[in-house]
């Protein structure tokens, strides 16, 4: 076909592509469009070369550059902790009883224990540090072994009831189930209940509180208000750990509880710990 | 099939020079746009010790926006969104009313091209030329003619390219960096990618960039109608065409200096087409040629298409305000006076201090051992003045709710450095008897206050009492 036909209407000439009677017309593409397109799919070809690109059986190719965003990220990483050295020699050497709320190290602290909160601690305490049922939570003002920064931050480093840490936090109340009968049970429930709440028995009370008196006001206190030192619930406030209505407090009397917190002084480095009792602190219940 | 070519070689262009009314208009143009564009980075503006003082700034690495007297944070991005929709806007309104004089006059890809055939055209003559020079073989005149050509564009490109940047940094302290070498690679990079662009789009791609890359000439058609004014031939006056000898009816005496000066390569003869930017450098060439041949001027004009029935039946055209005042553009101009109002108002009463609240819900509340409830929440306070300032935090409804920020040992006085945002963590507390505790909601307002200046902002939040 080398026959050239022009479109009447337009004066363009025609592909020779015909369909239902309608003809395609030819306007020709600039000649650097296609070598635009050329010079991209060498581009394309040298890029997945140079670069990770293609899929195999077991991962992609690497690209001759060495180029991976595991390396980059690990570089960045490098490069963060280099630049925050400084401030970490600073928090490790701090003292962190005077360490000034508005000053850059402790907002440094308060960032750096964020994230080691949220990687380390979420898990049990909750990533808004609201705590759960047997976690306690850390954003009120009731503590079980202190809420000064070093009592904050000996929690954190040798943790509560574990194995593994000679100065760990370590208090047991025995299961009273083994002791007492089910209605002197349900007396000292009754004592531990009027503590805190108008409504109870007065009688059942009164008989609770001389068992409390005898039994219990050895950790709890003779008012039930605990004891930090030996991390002695305080049980007339208005928070409880395991739950405060008589259901909960009866199986705690009766089988006793036993939380177990890690010693995280044996799994983070000294600045982290540092960090997060700083965190932990500034949460709003700090002391 | 096989022998026709679907694509197609670029067509040279060799545009004649010509004089007259518009052509000084576009070289005023041409040296305004292009000396805000040089010159804007340098001038300077003194915000006090703390604020950089360059007028115009795009600082991206402390993420602000300066423009004179006024300054942009991220937050308030919204301006420059405002901008560019009006941008946008004016550019509908000209189009409808004027065609495409963006196009034709102030484009930078219109105005670099017509720098760079400006130098072209000293350093290797006018049209013919230029045209000679083209078809003659690469002897060592052509050569020295063409690398100096080449040359003059890469330093006008280079000088291009480099202005920009300046733009995103002090520019004296960069210009120092960049000549001896010590300015971050990400400046070099860009100032070679712009130098290239500048160099390849002016001096070569010129007409393929508007043709072939731009997409405003294919939105344009929706813009335009028969009452914009746009640049046209009178082929009413001026068929039958021919020369002077062959005494043809018309007044166009076929001398192609409209096609000769078209730096789009095109024959305005033809009626509209998609490739004319109607920078009216015809009608300049063509009212020279009427001057010349004793034809009143205007064979070629600013025009609009339904002003051909009246001057067809020999009627004296629609006035061009009546063309211009039409529903179409009084539309546009009112969206985009609207837009620019809310602007400037936004403008003048926004204040110098400002603070977002955001209340912690993880958890909702938390209860104290007394009983009390606490609420917690996020308080970022803006000090956007260019010293620092003591800011006093307060809440409406304090008889019930108490108050205190985190870290402060009771007070509520703090201090925001200037030009910066901070994080304060704020608690609100009602005590086990007061309604707040036990309601699910309440309503409250925190305040900022500066304690210098009696300048305050709030914000709205409420306070979650427990949930029984």
């Amino acid at each position: 076909m080398s026959e050239r036909k022009v479109d009447e209407e337009t004066g363009v000439e025609t592909t020779g592509h015909s369909w239902d009677g309608i003809e395609e017309l030819n306007n020709p593409l600039p000649r650097w469009w296609l070598w635009t397109l050329y010079a991209c799919i060498v581009w394309a070809i040298a890029y997945t070369v140079a670069y990770p690109a293609w899929p195999m059986i077991s991962g992609a190719t690497t690209g001759m550059l060495g180029f991976s965003t595991r390396a980059q990220v690990a570089e960045d990483i490098v490069q963060h902790e280099a630049k925050n050295e400084a401030l970490v020699a600073e928090l490790v050497a701090a003292d962190l009883t005077t360490l000034p709320p508005s000053s850059d190290l402790h907002r440094y602290a308060v960032a750096r224990g964020g994230s080691v909160f949220r990687a380390q601690c979420s898990q049990c305490h909750g990533s808004g540090a609201a705590g759960a049922v047997g976690y306690p939570n850390l954003l009120d003002n009731d503590w079980l072994w202190g809420g000064d920064i070093e009592s904050i931050s000996a929690t954190i480093t040798h943790g509560v009831r574990n194995e593994t840490d000679l100065d760990a936090r370590y208090s047991e109340m025995p299961a009273y189930g083994d002791i007492f009968a089910e209605e002197e049970i349900g007396a000292v429930v009754e004592y531990v209940t009027s503590l805190s709440s108008s409504e109870f028995d007065a009688d059942l009370a009164q008989a609770g509180s001389e068992l409390f008196l005898d039994n219990c006001a050895a950790c709890h206190g003779d008012e039930g208000l605990g004891d930090q030192f030996l991390g002695a619930p305080n049980l007339a406030d208005a928070i409880w750990l395991y739950g405060g209505d008589r259901d909960a407090l009866t199986e705690t009397v009766t089988n006793a509880r036993f939380g177990v917190m890690p010693a995280w002084g044996q799994r983070l480095s000294d600045v982290d710990v540092r960090a997060v009792s700083v965190y932990v602190h500034a949460l709003g219940g700090g002391e | 099939m096989s022998d026709r070519p679907l694509y197609a070689p670029q067509e040279p262009i060799f545009p004649r020079r010509v004089s007259g009314k518009f052509r000084n208009l576009k070289w005023v143009i041409m040296a305004v746009t292009l000396g805000i564009y040089y010159l804007t980075p340098w001038i300077r503006w003194d915000r006090g010790p703390n604020l950089p003082d360059q007028a115009v700034l795009v600082d991206m690495a402390s993420r602000r926006f300066y423009f004179f007297w006024i300054e942009i944070w991220p937050h308030e991005f919204y301006f420059v969104a405002g901008l560019l929709i009006m941008a946008g806007l004016g550019l509908f309104l000209f189009t409808s009313a004027l065609g495409r004089v963006w196009c034709g006059y102030t484009c930078p890809q219109t105005v670099w091209t017509d720098l760079f055939i400006l130098v072209e055209r000293w350093i290797e003559g006018d049209r013919n030329a230029r045209l000679r020079l083209y078809r003659g073989k690469w002897d060592v005149r052509k050569w020295r003619l063409r690398i100096t050509k080449w040359i003059t564009w890469l330093f006008i490109a280079i000088a291009t390219g480099g202005a920009w940047v300046f733009y995103f940094t002090d520019a004296p302290t960069l210009l120092r960096d960049l000549v001896t070498f010590s300015a971050h690679p990400v400046a070099y990079m860009t100032i070679a990618a712009l130098t290239a662009t500048t160099f390849l789009f002016g001096g070569f791609m010129r007409e393929q960039v508007c043709i072939y890359m731009c997409p405003w000439p294919r939105i344009q058609a929706a813009m335009m109608d028969p009452d914009t004014i746009t640049v046209a031939y009178r082929e009413w006056r001026g068929e039958e065409r021919g020369k002077k000898h062959e005494n043809k009816s018309g007044d166009c005496i076929d001398c192609m200096a409209c096609v000769n000066v078209c730096p789009m390569g095109i024959d305005i003869r033809d009626g509209q087409q998609m490739e004319c930017i109607t920078c009216a450098l015809c009608i300049d060439a063509c009212d020279d040629i009427m001057d010349k041949i004793g034809k009143p001027r205007g064979l070629i004009d600013y025009i609009a298409l339904s002003d051909e029935p009246a001057e067809r039946a020999g009627q004296p055209p629609a006035p061009i305000l009546k063309k211009i005042l039409r529903p179409r553009t009084i539309i546009y101009t009112t969206i985009w006076a609207a837009i620019g109002i809310a602007l400037l108002y936004a403008l003048f009463v926004r204040s110098d201090i400002e603070l977002t609240v955001s209340p912690v819900r993880n958890p909702t509340y938390v209860l104290q051992s007394d009983g009390a409830v606490r609420n917690i929440y996020d308080v970022r306070l803006r000090n956007k003045a260019g010293e620092d300032r003591v800011f006093h935090i307060s809440l409406t409804s304090e008889e019930i709710l108490r108050i205190e920020l985190e870290g402060r040992d009771g007070q509520r006085n703090l201090v925001v450095p200037a030009d910066t945002t901070i994080l304060q963590r704020v608690y609100v507390t009602a005590r086990p008897q007061d309604p707040a505790a036990s309601t699910d909601t309440t309503a409250l307002r925190l305040w900022v206050e500066d304690v210098d200046a009696d300048i305050r902002a709030s914000q709205a939040t409420t306070f979650n009492g427990r949930d029984e």
